[in-house]
Formats: structure tokens, sequence, C-alpha cells
């Protein structure tokens, strides 16, 4: 898919930095003139892939989270979220509803909303190399002001 | 995130304001567990009014506590969801685990 521009952000596996890239992606996706509701959705799948390498990737140690967003030909939005953390042994499992390896604190939901939240969603996994998701969502084309 | 306790007679009012993110919400799972452990309430009402930002980790943060009322043979109530957060609910079935009301003054 062609990209007509893109930005490319790492950060530390805090969670601090959750709040920032969620920022970052609504920020960059305001030039395609989102509707609210786009907006909202596309930050909270962001949180969700963010999160994930933050809490999964990186159990006991800071690593890198690597953030890349794209606009693509036909007003699509796409956002890629990678590590290089410890990866995940079974996709097809943890992409189930409540399935979690992160506790009580976790409720097991995260790829339920990235995929309910976005049109197309592919996680990528090597044990000991890292996760990338990466996700796609078409805006809807908005009227343009009349003149 | 902040969070502001009222409490009469064992009903426990909470009302969560701020980002309900992981970063967010591990300071809300100790504020709120905090709150009920101090009131051991019958009813407990989680008002989101003030909810700027929810994900899956807000969803964890209400089973949990839901349990501990369930523990403590009370309910929990959750009302004015704001509309990113209720998608969030809804996208991931929770509305049928907890009782929600939008309308409820609390």
């Amino acid at each position: 898919m062609k990209a007509t521009n893109y930005i490319s952000v790492e950060f530390p596996s805090r969670s601090a930095n959750e709040g920032f890239a969620r920022a970052a992606v609504a920020c960059f996706a305001s030039q395609m003139d989102p509707t609210l509701n786009e907006l909202e959705d596309i930050k909270t799948a962001v949180s969700e892939a963010v999160t994930n390498a933050i809490v999964h990737a990186y159990p006991n140690s800071l690593g890198k989270v690597r953030l890349k967003v794209r606009i693509c030909d036909g007003n699509v939005l796409e956002i890629t979220v990678r590590d290089h953390g410890r990866g995940i042994p079974d996709i097809e499992k943890a992409r189930q509803p409540m399935f979690t390896t992160g506790g009580e604190e976790r409720s097991g939901m995260g790829f339920t909303i990235m995929e309910s939240f976005m049109d197309q969603l592919t996680v990528k996994s090597v044990l000991n190399r890292g996760t990338t998701v990466i996700m796609r969502r078409k805006l809807s084309p908005r009227a343009k002001p009349q003149k | 995130m902040e969070i502001c306790a009222k409490s009469t007679d064992r009903n426990l009012l909470l009302e969560i304001s701020g980002e309900l993110d992981h970063h967010g919400s591990r300071e809300a799972i100790r504020e709120v567990e905090q709150e009920i452990d101090a009131a051991l309430p019958r009813k407990l009402v989680l008002d989101m009014s003030g909810v700027t930002f929810m994900d899956s980790s807000g969803i964890a943060l209400l089973l949990r506590v839901q349990r501990r009322m369930e523990n403590l043979e009370g309910s929990m109530l959750v009302c004015h969801v704001p509309p990113q957060a209720r998608r969030v609910l809804d996208a991931a079935g929770i509305s049928r685990l907890i009782l929600i009301r939008q309308e409820e003054k609390a």
C-alpha cells in the first residue's frame, strides 16, 4: 500500500507513554479530517497495541517500542506497533476474548477491541525476537465545505 | 486519574475522572479498593462521567471491583458512561456482565 505521509516514533516501554502514543497518532491522523468517533476508535486501538507491548513484550524490563503511522491511498490509516520483546507463543490463543497472561490487571480483551475498532488486524510474532501488530482503518470521506 | 468518594449509610459513590488506561487504572484499582475496604458498602455506584478515555484496562478494573463487591455480598452499578468508554464495553460484551445505567442520577 502506497503511503502519502507517515511518522515513525520510538519510545521506551514505560506506561506513561501509552497516553503519548494515543495523542501522537490522533494528532497525525487529524490531517485526514476524521470524525470524532473514528479518532476515538483509532486512539483506543493504539492504546491496546502499545499496552500489549509494554505489559507483555517486556514484562520485567524496559525495551523499545516503535510506532509507525502511515496515510495510505484510499483514505486508509495504517498503524504499526513493533517491539523486540519475548514474542507471543500462540497468537491464535492470544487473540481469543478473555485470554490473558497478564493477571488481574488485564482483561484479555485487547485484541478483541483492536479487531472491533479497526478494519484489519495482522499480528506477527517470533519468540524472543518480538511482535509486530499492523492495523488498518479506512476513514469515511467527508463532504468538502461549500464555497 | 482522580477518584472522589461519597459514602452514606453503606452506600458508596465513587466518581472516577481522567484516563482509565493501563497507566491510570493501576492507581485507580488501588484507590477504589481502599475506598471499598474503608466503607464496606452494600451498594457501590461508580460514576464514570469524568472519564476522558478508557481501554480494556478499564474493563479489568470494573470486573475486579465487581468481584470485590460480590465477595462483600454487595452490588455494583456503573453509571454515566461516556460514549467512547461505552463503545469499549460494548465491543467486549461486558454490558452483559455488569449493571450499567446511563440515566441514573447517583
